[in-house]
C-alpha cells in the first residue's frame, strides 16, 4: 500500500491491521514518533492525520492510505524549527524528552483549533498525553510562548 | 574554595595519552594490584587510560560517564570540563564513554553509610571514604542515589583544567611565548599578541609532553558556566524528535524480538504451544528464554503479536500470591528478631510516652511501578570473539556483568554503548531485559539483536517500589512535640537487588529508615526502629528509594503531634530543626508562601520536610476542597544543594519531582492477584497528568558545605505535604497511599 507521510508517498508492504507507529518506525524509519504504551493512554505515538493530532498506535495502516500523514520530523527541523519547537528549545520543556513529540504534535493541533487557548484549554487538550518526567509547567509555559509569537507572525 | 583544591590535588591524577590525531586527558588505572590506581608510578603496559577529554585534529570530546535518563547529567557534567577548559557549548561532542573502572562513583558509597548526611565529623567522613574504597575495588560506574554532581563536581573540573594548562604548555613549546603570558578562551590559547590557536591545532604537541599537574581550579566568581542558566546539549534534540534513543537505534541485519516471561515474577516455565505465533507473518524464530518465551520478527510489533500468541503455562510466584498476604507479612514483621537496626534512640522514649497522653498512628506506603516512558529494549549482538550492546543504562558494568553470564564471554569482550534513556527513575539500573537479549542473540550468533518490550511486559516485569508499613507512638507537652516512637517495617530492596546481581549486601539496610530517622530535628525523646521484612515480590531503586515511604511515615506523623500540641507546623518544625542549612530551607519556604498569610475558603496548607541524599528540602503545598473532590493549587519548594550548577536544570528536575511524588501519592499502586501485577498498562497506573499539575515555585540554596544531586530530593516531602494539606483542609488524615483509595481529586 501506499501512505504520504511529510509530503512523500512511501510503499509499504504491510498487513491492513499494523498500527501506522510501527509502519512509520519499523517500515519507514522514522523514529521521532514514539512507541509508549500501544493503547492510547500515552501520546508518545502522536502524529497529525490530515492535519488533525491522532494516536498512531490505533490507525490501522489501511486507514492511513490516502490522507495526509504528519510526523514531528514534518512539523519542523533543528535549522528550521516550527514556532511550538522553537517555544520548547526556549523553556527547556525536555528532560527524558521521550514524550515531547507527542506533546508537540498535540500542541499543534491545539494551537490550530484555539490560537490562544486559555490554562484550561492546554489542560483539557493536553492531558491525554502523558509525561513521566513532569514536565508539565514547562509545556503550559511553552504552549502559551508559541500562542503568542504564531499570533505576532 | 582552597579546601576544594587541596581535595582535588589529593585525590586526581590525571594523565595523558596520544590518540590518533591528538591527544587525550584522563585517569590511568592498573589493573593489579588496586591498592592505589591513581597514585602509583606508571609506565605503558602496566596501565589502562581512561578519558575525560579527547582532542583531536577535529573534534573535541568531553567524555562524561554518568547515564542521561532525563535528569540533564550530559550538559551538567560536560559544562564542568568546559568551564575550566574555556569551552563554549557548541565547541565540543559529548560521550557516555566505554564500561570502566576508573569512572566508578566514589560518592554512591557514602548514603549507605549508617551516619547522617548532615554529620561532616570526622567519624561519618571516615566511613564513607572507606565504603567508597570498597567500590574502588569492586568497580562501580553507576548513576543513581542523585550522585552525578558529587561525584563529578571535583574530579571532572580537575580534567578540565589540566587539559588546559597542558594544551598552554604545548601552545608556548610551538610558539616559544612563555605560559605565564598565554590565556585561554573560547576552545583556543590566546597569544599577547590576540593571535589564535585552536585547542584541536595543539593536540598532536600536547600528546608529546607530560601533563601539568599543578593546576588551580577556578574560584566560584571566575565560573563562566557553573551556577549560570544553561541550555541543555539534547534540548534541540528532544523538541524535534532527532535524538535517539536506544529504542530508536539500527544495526545492519538487525531482528526485532519481543519476550514474555512469567508475570508471576521469577517463576517458571511449565510448558508452552507456540504453533500459532510460528505460522504468523515475519516471526523468524521462537525461542525459550530464562522464565520465558522470545519470538524474533521481522518487526516488532509482529514479533509482540506472536509472542502473545504463544500459550504458555506458567509456574507459581515464589511470593505471596494476593495482596492481603502481602500487607500480613509486613503487619508481622515488628517483631525483635526482624530489628534490622534502631537508627536512633534520643532522650528516654519510654518516660516520655509514660508522661503525656499517648497519640498513635499506623501508615502504608504501597508498591509502585517505574514506568518510565521509553519501554526496555537493547540490541546485542553476539559472536564468537565479542559481544556488542547498545542500550541505555544505570551500571555500565552490570551490563558486562549480566551479558557474561549469558554468553560465557569475559567482561573485556563486551562492548556497551550506553544511550539516551527516556525516562528511568530507576528501572534502568536492573538487566534482565539485557540478559533476556543476550539470551536471544546467544541463541542466533552473528545476528544482530532488537529487543522491544510491549509495555504490558515493561509492567508485568517491574521491579518495583518496596511498601512499607510505619507504626507511631507520641506524646506532645507545653504545646511542642516531645516525643516520637516510630519502627518502619520493610523489606530490604537491597537485599533484593543484591541477590539478583549475585552481590551479598551485608549490615543494615539504610533504605528501610532513610526519611525518617536522618531529618536532623532535635525531638527531645526520639526513638527509630528500622523492621527487615522478608522478601516479597522483587523490588528496585524507585525515584528516592525507602525516603518516599519513610519520608511519608515520618513528616505525617509529626504534623499530627504538632496539631495535638496546637503548633504551628511551620514554626514548630522550625523550632525543633537541629541543622542551619535545613533551617533555613524551612524559613525560606515559609517566606515563599507566605505561610501564615490569609487563605480562601476552603483552602489548606500543609508543610513537610525531608532530607535524603544529603539535600533538605521543605515543600508547602496549597490544596482546595472543591465539591467534586481535592484540588492542588501551588506547591513551593526550597533546597539546599550546596552549589547550584545549572539554575534551570535544577527548577525543571524539582518541578518532576514533586510531580512524581504527589502523582504516584494520589493516584498510583501495584497490587497483586494470583501472584501477577493487576496494573498492566498506563490505565491503571498514570502518575499525574497535565489537568491534575500545581504551580511549582523553587528555589536552590547553597548553605550546605557539599555540591549535592537533586534527581531525587524534592519526591519524599511531597506526599506529606500534600496529606498535611489535605488535613490542614478538611480535618481528614490520609494515612495510606494512594490517596484516590479515600477521597477524590479534580
Amino acid at each position: 500500500m501506499q501512505i504520504t507521510v511529510n509530503g512523500e508517498l512511501r510503499n509499504v508492504d504491510v498487513e491492513d491491521n499494523m498500527p501506522l507507529l510501527w509502519v512509520l518506525r519499523d517500515e519507514l524509519g522514522i523514529m521521532g514518533v514514539k512507541y509508549g504504551c500501544g493503547i492510547a493512554q500515552c501520546g508518545a505515538c502522536t502524529v497529525h492525520m490530515d492535519g488533525v493530532a491522532v494516536r498512531s498506535c490505533q490507525v490501522a495502516a489501511a486507514t492511513a492510505v490516502g490522507t495526509e500523514i504528519k510526523t514531528i520530523e514534518g512539523l519542523g527541523t533543528p535549522d528550521n524549527m516550527h514556532a511550538l519547537q522553537q517555544a520548547w528549545t526556549e523553556h527547556q520543556v525536555a528532560q527524558c524528552g521521550y514524550c515531547q513529540s507527542g506533546q508537540i504534535m498535540q500542541a499543534a493541533t491545539l494551537l490550530e483549533m484555539k490560537p490562544e487557548p486559555s490554562d484550561d484549554d492546554i489542560d483539557a487538550v493536553m492531558s491525554g498525553n502523558l509525561c513521566r518526567c513532569g514536565t508539565y509547567p514547562r509545556i503550559r509555559a511553552a504552549i502559551k510562548t508559541a500562542a503568542t509569537k504564531m499570533q505576532e507572525a | 574554595m582552597g579546601r576544594a583544591r587541596t581535595i582535588a590535588r589529593r585525590s586526581f591524577l590525571i594523565g595523558s595519552a596520544a590518540i590518533v590525531g591528538g591527544v587525550a586527558f584522563g585517569t590511568y588505572l592498573i589493573k593489579r594490584p588496586i591498592d592505589n590506581p591513581l597514585l602509583a608510578d606508571l609506565t605503558d603496559g602496566e596501565a589502562t587510560f581512561y578519558a575525560w577529554v579527547k582532542i583531536d585534529a577535529d573534534t573535541i570530546t568531553l567524555i562524561g560517564p554518568h547515564a542521561d535518563k532525563g535528569q540533564g547529567a550530559v550538559s551538567s557534567q560536560a559544562a564542568l570540563i568546559a568551564d575550566e577548559m574555556d569551552l563554549d557549548f557548541g565547541q565540543f561532542e559529548t560521550s557516555f564513554g566505554l564500561p570502566s573502572n576508573a569512572y566508578w562513583n566514589t560518592a554512591f558509597a557514602e548514603e549507605g553509610a549508617p551516619f547522617m548526611a548532615t554529620d561532616e565529623g570526622f567519624v561519618a567522613e571516615t566511613v564513607r571514604s572507606a565504603l567508597g574504597g570498597i567500590l574502588k575495588v569492586v568497580g562501580m560506574q553507576a548513576t543513581g542515589g542523585s550522585t552525578s554532581m558529587a561525584d563529578s563536581f571535583d574530579k571532572l573540573r580537575h580534567a578540565g583544567a589540566v587539559a588546559r594548562e597542558t594544551l598552554k604548555l604545548a601552545a608556548s613549546k610551538q610558539t616559544g611565548v612563555p605560559v605565564a603570558q598565554l590565556k585561554t578562551k573560547s576552545g583556543a590559547v590566546i597569544l599577547p599578541d590576540g593571535t589564535s590557536i585552536s585547542y584541536q591545532s595543539l593536540a598532536a604537541v600536547a600528546a608529546t609532553i607530560d601533563p601539568v599537574q599543578d593546576v588551580t581550579l577556578r574560584e566560584p566568581n571566575e565560573w563562566r558556566l557553573i551556577g549560570k542558566p544553561m541550555m541543555r546539549l539534547d534540548i534541540v534534540g528532544k523538541s524535534t524528535g532527532t535524538l535517539p534513543y536506544g529504542i530508536d537505534l539500527t544495526v545492519d541485519g538487525m531482528v526485532h524480538a519481543s519476550v514474555r516471561t512469567n508475570p508471576r515474577k521469577g517463576g517458571m516455565v511449565i510448558s508452552f504451544d507456540a504453533s500459532v505465533a510460528k505460522s504468523m507473518r515475519g516471526v523468524l524464530n521462537v525461542l525459550e528464554i530464562d522464565g520465558g518465551v522470545a519470538v524474533v520478527a521481522d518487526n516488532t510489533w509482529r514479533a509482540i503479536q506472536a509472542v502473545n500468541a504463544i500459550d504458555v503455562e506458567w509456574g507459581e510466584a515464589p511470593y505471596p500470591d494476593e495482596m492481603d498476604a502481602h500487607w500480613q507479612v509486613l503487619t508481622d514483621t515488628f517483631t525483635p528478631d526482624r530489628l534490622d537496626r534502631k537508627w536512633r534512640d534520643d532522650g528516654d522514649v519510654d518516660a516520655g510516652l509514660a508522661a503525656g497522653s499517648v497519640i498513635e498512628a499506623e501508615y502504608r506506603s504501597p508498591y509502585v511501578g517505574h514506568a518510565p516512558l521509553e519501554p526496555l529494549n537493547a540490541i546485542v549482538t553476539v559472536t564468537d570473539a565479542r559481544v556488542v550492546v547498545w542500550s541505555g543504562h544505570q551500571g555500565p558494568g552490570q551490563v558486562q556483568n549480566a551479558i557474561a553470564k549469558v554468553t560465557g564471554h569475559d567482561t573485556d569482550q563486551i562492548t556497551f554503548h550506553n544511550q539516551y534513556m527516556g525516562g528511568s527513575f530507576g528501572h534502568w539500573i536492573e538487566t534482565k531485559h539485557i540478559q533476556h537479549a543476550a539470551e536471544i542473540a546467544n541463541q542466533m550468533r552473528g545476528t544482530p539483536i532488537k529487543l522491544t518490550y510491549s509495555r504490558e511486559e515493561d509492567f508485568a516485569q517491574d521491579f518495583t517500589r518496596q511498601p512499607a508499613i510505619g507504626r507511631a507512638k507520641g506524646t506532645v507537652a507545653n504545646g511542642q512535640v516531645d516525643t516520637i516512637d516510630m519502627s518502619i517495617a520493610m523489606p530490604s530492596v537491597l537485599a533484593s537487588q543484591g541477590g539478583r546481581a549475585g552481590v551479598p549486601v551485608p549490615g543494615p539496610d539504610a533504605s528501610i529508615a532513610t526519611g525518617a530517622w536522618n531529618n536532623p530535628y532535635a525531638i527531645p525523646n526520639f526513638r527509630m526502629q528500622a523492621f527487615r521484612a522478608p522478601e516479597l515480590a522483587p523490588t528496585s531503586s524507585w525515584r528516592a528509594v525507602g525516603a518516599t515511604g519513610a519520608g511519608f511515615i515520618f513528616d505525617s506523623f509529626l504534623d499530627e503531634l504538632i496539631h495535638h500540641a496546637g503548633a504551628d507546623p511551620m514554626a514548630e518544625r522550625i523550632r525543633l530543626m537541629d541543622h542551619d542549612a535545613s533551617r533555613i530551607v524551612l524559613e525560606t519556604v515559609a517566606k515563599m508562601s507566605s505561610w501564615g498569610g490569609e487563605l480562601k475558603l476552603n483552602q489548606g496548607r500543609g508543610v513537610a520536610f525531608v532530607e535524603s541524599f544529603g539535600v533538605p528540602v521543605a515543600e508547602v503545598v496549597e490544596v482546595t476542597a472543591t465539591d467534586r473532590g481535592i484540588r492542588i493549587d501551588k506547591v513551593w519548594v526550597a533546597c539546599d544543594v550546596g552549589t547550584v550548577v545549572d539554575p534551570i536544570n535544577l527548577e525543571n528536575n524539582v518541578q518532576g519531582g514533586v510531580i512524581w511524588g504527589l502523582g504516584h501519592a494520589i493516584n498510583a499502586e501495584i497490587t497483586y492477584s494470583e501472584g501477577m501485577a493487576e496494573q498492566t498498562n498506563y490505565h491503571a497506573h498514570e502518575g499525574m497528568r497535565m489537568f491534575q499539575c500545581p504551580e511549582i515555585f523553587v528555589r536552590g540554596l547553597e548553605n550546605g558545605h557539599k555540591v549535592r544531586g537533586i534527581g531525587e530530593p524534592p519526591v519524599p516531602p511531597a506526599a506529606p505535604a500534600l496529606a498535611n494539606a489535605i488535613f490542614a483542609a478538611t480535618g481528614q488524615r490520609l494515612r495510606e497511599m494512594p490517596f484516590n483509595k479515600f477521597i477524590d481529586f479534580v
